[in-house]
């Protein structure tokens, strides 16, 4: 067991862990965080994404350790119900989620990717979205939410 | 803490036992308050029923108002990301005149909700619009709530209006009395009409319209909390070891193996279910990696390529679904007779997040109490089987329904819920289980059974099918659990209940016609005895299923057989048509009766702008890429939701690989409760069938499931080109609700294997369409 400091959400945290304990854990059981989810534990899915000093990862098979001293961001993050982030907004617009257990994944990576590409095309964002899954299949709001993403940071 | 949208999440159960309920004294106390929460996190004060057992023919069961004007409605219908709860939130305000903003609802919760069975095989809309449901008690809740206006206001009940829940006078508006007025905070005190009479659905101003998913603002922001979130005071964590291979049994479990761990582990041992807890999630996951258990071998599997042959060889469970006398005759006399098999794979549900489940289990005997959190579909019957798993009386226990990933059947989340609940009646603390990746895949779930269909049609001298006969053979292992069979589900299997044994058995010809499972083609008239049931213009038809004991646990995966039964049919009258030389729509026009099928059959052809000629395409090359169309439909379940879909396909020639490029969905469901949101539902409906037709197949070994992640168990995914997907809802407010969840993927196996032949010429008789087998259907031609 080790003591980490971790910065997550622009709060900072101490938590005592084994280092190698996967980041995700620590989020979901430690801080109570409910954005980033598991959903297979290696790395094939993207529920459990969170931004790493502003790369997506997955928190799933990240150790704790190597996310201490770096900016840890979950969609928690971004924005609240009452005053979602652009992209959160757009997600609700679009009406891009049937349950919603992917989401982390398809917002952070489309996030960072459309913030440094805002002007990719359509078939840009879907293969910035590839090694993420949707099993409720709602692929065509999320591109369609993207897509209205870009259009605001275009604007 | 964090508020969120559940109804009695941890947090609302916290806030409950706060303000000085327990649980039980609630249920048995009159005029008590329940805290209710809104995704935005403000709680409200408002009457609940008080019933013990929630009876389902009481108005109180399902709707209370209290004085602060707030309407909470409760309901056994679950939300799982099909959008239902919104559904029923616009209900509510509906059937009652009262703005969305005032209403509440709780769901899904053994101590609080009406038992209304599992929310599962589209139909909870006709439940809650039927004759005993949600909207009956609104119905029957308004007609008292006119009454107690009338009685007040002195007034005959029709001079009275109402316009957000403040009931008037139609002559004079200055006299009227709001609903919480009314009530009193009161309870209603009667018993469910069926004689009220609900709004007309001409009327509508908010079902009908496509209001916003209350969920998703919380799903967005990451407020939202799964099952996979509730956290309890004490919470130990639960690690399940299953057997390595298929019906291995615990030979000798070696404890000291975890011994020097950290995180106070222990090993739970109960016939075959072996599982772990340790303080921390990754502790657990460590020790259930380390413990030392020694397995007996498993069962003998039938090898997966012989699959389909050894299922036509086991003594089988029959069934008829329609049995003409004449059928061979008609055979014999046909000018033509068209023969084919299809083949359909076990397939998996696939949750994205694998299934989780939390139980606090008390006490022991007499004493004992149970509450678990669970994603399950049904929380009577979970409660019900899961008091059996743990010895305790069914009233004690209690099963509180927190959304998990979507589910599409049954997934992983009753097993999950057993381990949770045996792992915390052995420990003595709550207990929360995570299932892994491969728990989920290999130990989680009920498979979606795998088919053979043979199929055959005669034909007169004009190509009109006069007789259509229909074989298959499935498989069957447990199912849904209920209170006698908690030995449906796999850990309720290892704890040492029984699985029913599938008992082999002749089938009888038909009482009367039903199409539950889709086995009859939509073109036969259904005819049994003096009525005709179907949808079609066939009057010779016989339809016999054989079901065979199953090697793996199965049960409902979105679309139970109707999804490979629609396959084999939709593909085989396309395969007649074009032995024919027919236009496919043109074709199934010919044998259709049913007018909303036929309706559904052009809109779909009209809005895809359909392309009149028979397959396959004129003009395509045998070599590189080509492209065609293909189209089906089906009257899901026989009677429940219209739909038909036209896929356009690419198909490379040189590498097999086949890429959807567009699909057209028409579907009529009835009225539309909600526009967007039906879209939403026939877009992943008809996507996901589209990753079963392409990808999915459960794949195993000499005595293992070798479909043990998205590497081994692929589906489609992000970065792969995207349809375009196209629909067309068609309104219909003057019928009775059906489903609308499940239609549009019962169609895209056909519909794509359709336009596969259209552009190539090569028949796809067995999913999933892999780059392999599209080459040697290519190489056949």
């Amino acid at each position: 067991m080790a003591k980490l400091s971790l910065t997550v959400n622009g709060r900072s945290y101490s938590v005592e862990a084994d280092p190698e304990t996967p980041l995700l854990y620590i989020l979901s059981d430690d801080l109570q965080l409910n954005g980033p989810k598991f959903g297979c534990g290696l790395s094939q899915c993207g529920a459990c994404t969170v931004l790493l000093d502003g790369e997506p990862v997955r928190s799933c098979v990240t150790p704790v350790s190597e996310a201490a001293g770096l900016e840890v961001i979950s969609i928690e993050g971004l924005g609240t119900p009452e005053d979602p982030h652009p992209i959160q907004r757009a997600f609700i617009e679009e009406q891009a989620v049937q349950c919603g257990y992917c989401i982390s994944g398809i917002m952070l990576y489309g996030k960072t990717f459309i913030d440094r590409n805002p002007n990719a095309s359509e078939q840009e964002i879907v293969e910035s979205l590839t090694g993420l899954l949707c099993r409720c299949h709602a692929h065509v709001r999320m591109v369609r939410a993207l897509k209205r993403y870009a259009q605001e940071v275009r604007a | 803490m964090r508020p969120d949208n559940s109804p009695m999440t941890t947090d609302a159960l916290a806030a409950l036992e706060k303000a000085g309920f327990s649980r039980r004294g609630f249920l048995k106390g009159a005029g008590a308050l329940i805290v209710g929460f809104r995704m935005t996190g403000g709680a409200v004060k408002l009457a609940a029923q008080t019933a013990p057992g929630v009876p389902l023919d009481r108005v109180d069961s399902w709707v209370a108002i209290a004085q602060d004007e707030s309407v909470t409605g409760y309901s056994g219908k679950c939300e799982f990301g099909q959008g239902f709860e919104t559904v029923q939130y616009q209900l509510i305000a509906e059937e009652l005149s009262v703005p969305l903003d005032r209403v509440k609802l709780i769901y899904c919760d053994t101590s609080v909700t009406p038992d209304q069975g599992v929310t599962s095989g589209s139909q909870s809309h006709m439940a809650e619009f039927g004759p005993s449901g949600l909207r009956q008690a609104l119905a029957t809740a308004r007609e008292a709530l006119f009454r107690m206006a009338a009685d007040q206001l002195k007034v005959p009940v029709d001079q009275l209006t109402v316009q957000d829940g403040i009931v008037s006078v139609k002559s004079d508006p200055s006299r009227q009395m709001s609903y919480g007025q009314l009530v009193g905070g009161n309870k209603f005190n009667l018993a469910l009409n069926s004689r009220a009479v609900p709004k007309d659905p001409a009327q509508y101003t908010i079902l009908g319209t496509s209001v916003p998913r209350f969920d998703l603002p919380a799903k967005v922001t990451g407020q939202a909390q799964y099952v996979q979130h509730v956290r309890l005071p004490g919470m130990l964590h639960g690690k399940v070891v299953r057997p390595p291979s298929v019906g291995a049994k615990v030979v000798k479990v070696d404890e000291s193996s975890v011994k020097s761990l950290p995180g106070n582990v222990r090993v739970v041992v109960k016939n075959d279910f072996v599982g772990v807890v340790a303080d921390k999630e990754w502790q657990a996951i460590q020790a259930a990696d380390a413990l030392q258990v020694q397995w007996s071998d498993g069962v003998a599997l039938p090898a997966q390529p012989d699959l389909y042959d050894y299922m036509r060889k086991q003594p089988s469970r029959d069934a008829y679904t329609v049995l003409s006398a004449d059928v061979d005759q008609m055979l014999g006399q046909a000018a033509r007779v068209v023969r084919a098999t299809y083949l359909h794979p076990y397939q998996m549900h696939g949750s994205l997040g694998s299934s989780c489940a939390v139980a606090d289990v008390k006490g022991s005997g007499a004493d004992a109490t149970a509450t678990i959190w669970s994603a399950t579909q049904g929380v009577y019957p979970q409660r019900d089987s899961a008091a059996m798993v743990l010895g305790i009386p069914r009233d004690k226990v209690r099963v509180i329904f927190v959304e998990g990933s979507g589910c599409y059947g049954i997934n992983g989340a009753d097993t999950v819920s057993y381990d949770a609940a045996l792992l915390s009646q052995a420990v003595g603390r709550p207990v929360r289980v995570q299932f892994s990746r491969k728990d989920e895949m290999t130990g989680g779930e009920n498979y979606g059974p795998a088919y053979v269909v043979d199929l055959k049609a005669g034909l007169d001298d004009k190509g009109q099918i006069i007789a259509w006969d229909y074989e298959s053979w499935t498989l069957s292992k447990g199912g849904r659990p209920n209170a006698t069979t908690p030995g449906n589900i796999i850990t309720g299997a290892l704890a040492g209940f029984a699985t029913p044994a599938l008992v082999p058995a002749r089938g009888n010809p038909p009482a009367n016609f039903g199409n539950n499972g889709n086995a009859a083609p939509a073109y036969g008239s259904g005819c049994v005895g003096a009525t005709c049931g179907g949808t079609g213009t066939i009057r010779s038809e016989r339809v016999l299923t054989h079901t065979i004991a199953s090697p793996f646990f199965t049960g409902p995966l979105r679309s139970p057989s109707r999804l490979q039964n629609t396959f084999a049919n939709e593909s085989f009258i396309d395969e007649v048509a074009a032995a024919v030389k027919a236009d496919p729509v043109q074709y199934r026009l010919r044998h259709l009766s049913d007018p909303r099928l036929i309706d559904v059959l052009n809109a779909a052809a009209s809005a895809a702008k359909w392309d009149t000629r028979a397959s396959p395409k004129p003009g395509n090359a045998k070599t590189g890429i080509v492209t065609g169309r293909g189209i089906s439909c089906v009257l899901y379940e026989g009677d429940n939701g219209y739909c038909a879909l036209v896929a356009e396909v690419e198909v490379d020639q040189g590498s097999g690989l086949v890429t959807v490029k567009r699909l057209v969905i028409s579907q009529d469901s009835g009225p539309v409760s909600n526009p967007d949101g039906l879209r939403n539902q026939m877009e992943g409906g008809v996507l996901q069938g589209m990753s079963r037709a392409l990808r999915e197949e459960v794949r195993w070994g000499d005595q293992a499931i070798a479909s043990t992640h998205w590497r081994t168990y692929p589906v489609f995914q992000f970065g792969e080109p995207l349809p375009v997907v196209e629909t067309v809802l068609i309104n219909r407010p003057d019928k009775p609700h059906m489903g609308a969840g499940e239609c549009t993927i019962t169609t895209a196996a056909s519909a794509i294997a359709n336009a596969i032949f259209d552009a190539t010429g090569a028949r796809l008789r067995q999913v999933p369409f892999t780059a392999r087998r599209v080459l040697e259907a290519l190489g056949a031609r």
